[in-house]
C-alpha cells in the first residue's frame, strides 16, 4: 500500500490529478492557498492547466469552460469565496456540466475570520445559487477521506453531469496525516455532448436558457428526476453504535472526529452514546437515520455552527424526538472534553 | 450553374428574431462567412453572451456554449487551455463586455489569451430595453438617462481598444462599424485579421464593432447607421489601435 504523508490541500489535489483532473482555476484564499500552490507545480507535471484566476467569479467560469470542453475540471476556495462562485456552480447545474468544487469553510458571514468552521451547511446542500438545483456535498472527516471523497466526487460529476461539492474545514485543509494513494489514472468516461468542434456530428451546444414556452419546466423536470435518482442511490453515512444506546450523538466532518472522541471517553465512563455520521450532506441519509434514531431516546446534534444540519435531523426524525443541540458558531473548535460535558448533561 | 452568392454553412436555417436595422444580423453572418471561408466550422467553439446575442446558438451551425454575463472571455480560457488546436471565440456586447465582464476581459487579455473576442457595441442594454451602457455617449437619452448621460452624474463611457492597447498580452485590436457596405467589408477583413492571429497563436484578439440598435435608439434603421458615421465614430475613433505580427511564445 502506498501511503504518503500530505496536508489536506495535498491530498485532494493528488486525488484530483489521480482521478484524471487536469484543471484548475483558483484564486488565493485561507486556509486553503495551499491548493493553488500545489496545484500550479504538480499540474504542469502531468500535462495539466493551472490558472490563477483573476477573481472566484473566473475561476468558476474557467471550470466551466474546461468541463464543457469535456475536461475534468476543479476549483477549491473557502467561503468568502464560494459564496461568488454560486453563479457559476448555477449554471453549471443549469447546463448539465459536471465539475468538482472543494470548499474549505472558514468562519463567517462576511469576512468572518480562517479557523475551521460548518456555517456553509446551508449553502451548500440547499443550493447557494439561484434556481431549484441541487449539487452532492460530500464531508470528509480526515486526510484520507478528503482523498478519497476528491476522487469519487469526479465519478459522481460525470456519472449525473452535475456539479459536486465537497465540504471541508480550514482545519481537515491543514492538518498532515499519512494518505493511501490509489494506483494511476483510470479510464476517462466518453462525453459525446461536449463541445470539441463538430467533425463528423452535429453541433452541439452547452446552455440553461429556454425561452419558448414550457420548455424550461421540461427540462427542470428532467434534472428533477436525475435528483431524485442521486437521492437514491448517493446517500452515504457511518454510524459507531453499542448495545442499549441512550444517546445518540448527529455530527458531520471534523466535528465529528472530535465528538468520536469524546464519545469514547464517555463509553469508558459506561455511559452509552452512538454516533451518526452523514458522509454526503446532500442527499442527506433520512431514512437510515431515522432507522438509528428509533433506538435511542435523546438525540444530540453538535456543529461547528448555531444548527443548520439540525433541521435536517429534525426532519429525519419529525417532531416527537428529544433534539438538543450544541455547537460553536465559528472562532473556535470545541475539545473533546467540552462536548463530554455536553453528553453528562443530557 | 454557377452560385455567386449563398447562406454560409456556419449559418443554420433558423429565422434570426433581431429586430429590423439591428447590427447582429450582419456580425452573426460576416463570422460565419469567414470560418467557412477560413475552413474552421468543424474545429471552432464560439461563447455566446448574455444579451441580445445570448440565442447566437441557434443562428450559427458550429458548437457553442452559453456563458453568465460578463464571464465569456473566462470560459473561453478554459474551453482555449483544455483544447488549444480549437478555434475559440466570444461574441459580446457592451454591457457583457464593459460593465460586468470588465475583469474577465482585462484579465484574459493581459494573459495574452489566444481567443478572438467580437466586441458588438451598440452604447445601451438592448435587451432589458435601453438602459445606459458603459459606452453610450455623453448626451444620449436612455431610460435611465432619460435627459442624456451627463458625465457629472453617470460618469463617461469606457473606450475599450484604448485600454486594451495598453496590455502586452494584446497582439490585435481595432475598431470597425457597419454601418455601410464599405464599413462591413473593412468590419470582415478586421475578423479575418483577428482570426488569424489565433490561428497563428499571436495572443489575443479583439475587433470592436460599432452597431445599430435603432429600436432602443428611437431611430429607424437608416438614421441609425448614419448616427454611427456622424457621431458614435467622434467619440469611438475607427482604425487599428494595436498589431503585433510576431508571436507571444508559449
Amino acid at each position: 500500500m502506498n501511503s504518503v504523508l500530505l496536508s489536506g490541500c495535498e491530498a485532494a489535489a493528488e486525488a484530483a490529478i489521480a482521478a484524471g483532473c487536469r484543471f484548475y482555476a483558483g484564486y488565493p484564499i485561507t486556509p486553503q492557498n495551499r491548493f493553488p500552490e500545489y496545484m500550479s507545480v504538480r499540474l504542469p507535471q502531468v500535462g495539466g492547466v493551472f490558472i490563477q484566476a483573476e477573481s472566484e467569479l473566473a475561476a468558476i467560469n474557467m471550470v466551466f469552460g474546461a468541463a464543457a470542453a469535456g475536461a475534468r475540471a476543479l476549483t477549491s476556495s473557502s467561503s468568502p469565496g464560494i459564496s461568488l462562485k454560486q453563479e457559476g456552480i448555477s449554471y453549471l447545474a443549469g447546463c448539465e456540466l459536471p465539475a468538482v468544487i472543494i470548499n474549505m469553510n472558514r468562519g463567517g458571514p462576511g469576512l468572518g475570520d480562517v479557523t475551521p468552521s460548518q456555517s456553509d451547511y446551508f449553502q451548500s446542500t440547499r443550493g447557494g445559487g439561484h434556481g431549484d438545483y441541487r449539487t452532492i456535498v460530500l464531508a470528509p472527516w480526515s486526510v484520507q477521506e478528503l482523498y478519497d471523497f476528491t476522487y469519487l466526487a469526479f465519478d459522481l460529476a460525470d456519472r449525473y453531469r452535475n456539479p459536486v461539492l465537497i465540504l471541508s474545514d480550514g482545519m481537515v485543509a491543514q492538518i498532515m496525516e499519512p494518505v493511501r494513494l490509489k494506483n494511476g489514472v483510470k479510464k476517462l468516461p466518453v462525453k459525446k455532448w461536449a463541445l470539441t468542434g463538430c467533425r463528423g456530428r452535429k453541433p452541439n451546444s452547452i446552455k440553461s436558457l429556454f425561452l419558448t414556452p414550457g420548455v424550461l419546466e421540461t427540462h427542470n423536470w428532467k434534472l428533477a428526476r436525475k435528483y431524485e435518482l442521486m437521492e437514491k442511490r448517493e446517500g452515504r453515512w457511518e454510524t459507531y453504535v453499542c448495545e442499549k444506546m441512550e444517546l445518540v450523538i448527529v455530527s458531520f466532518g471534523i466535528c465529528a472526529r472530535i465528538v468520536k472522541e469524546a464519545m469514547e471517553q464517555a463509553r469508558k465512563e459506561d455511559i452509552r452514546v452512538g454516533l451518526f455520521r452523514p458522509l454526503t450532506l446532500w442527499p442527506f441519509p433520512y431514512k437510515q437515520l431515522r432507522s438509528y434514531l428509533d433506538k435511542v431516546e435523546k438525540v444530540l446534534v453538535v456543529e461547528l455552527n448555531l444548527g443548520q444540519m439540525l433541521d435536517d435531523v429534525r426532519i429525519a426524525a419529525g417532531d416527537k424526538r428529544r433534539i438538543f443541540f450544541y455547537g460553536r458558531p465559528g472562532g473556535g473548535v470545541p475539545t473533546p472534553e467540552e462536548i463530554l460535558r455536553e453528553i453528562k448533561k443530557k | 450553374m454557377k452560385a455567386l452568392y449563398a447562406k454560409p454553412k456556419s449559418l443554420t436555417d433558423n429565422i434570426m428574431i433581431y429586430c429590423p436595422g439591428c447590427g447582429h444580423g450582419i456580425i452573426h453572418r460576416l463570422i460565419a462567412e469567414l470560418i467557412d471561408e477560413l475552413k474552421l466550422r468543424e474545429k471552432t467553439i464560439g461563447v455566446a453572451p448574455v444579451g441580445c446575442a445570448v440565442l447566437a446558438y441557434d443562428y450559427w451551425n458550429f458548437d457553442v456554449t452559453e456563458a453568465a454575463h460578463g464571464r465569456a472571455p473566462a470560459v473561453a480560457t478554459g474551453l482555449k487551455r483544455v483544447l488549444p488546436d480549437r478555434f475559440v471565440f466570444t461574441y459580446q456586447g457592451d454591457g457583457d463586455l464593459a460593465a460586468i465582464g470588465t475583469a474577465e476581459i482585462i484579465h484574459a487579455a493581459a494573459r495574452g489569451e489566444k481567443i478572438s473576442v467580437i466586441f458588438v457595441n451598440n452604447g445601451v442594454y438592448g435587451m432589458t430595453k435601453g438602459q445606459m451602457a458603459p459606452t453610450t455617449i455623453p448626451g444620449f437619452k436612455t431610460t435611465t438617462s432619460v435627459e442624456g448621460r451627463n458625465p457629472q452624474v453617470h460618469g463617461y463611457p469606457i473606450r475599450i481598444c484604448e485600454l486594451l492597447a495598453t496590455l502586452d498580452g494584446v497582439s490585435f485590436l481595432e475598431r470597425v462599424a457597419v454601418d455601410s457596405i464599405p464599413g462591413i467589408i473593412k468590419t470582415k477583413s478586421a475578423l479575418r485579421k483577428a482570426f488569424n492571429c489565433q490561428l497563428e497563436e499571436r495572443g489575443f484578439s479583439l475587433v470592436e464593432v460599432l452597431a445599430s440598435c435603432p429600436t432602443n435608439w428611437k431611430m429607424t434603421p437608416e438614421q441609425a447607421m448614419k448616427w454611427i458615421g456622424q457621431e458614435m465614430v467622434k467619440y469611438f475613433p475607427l482604425g487599428v489601435y494595436k498589431e503585433n505580427s510576431a508571436s507571444l511564445g508559449k
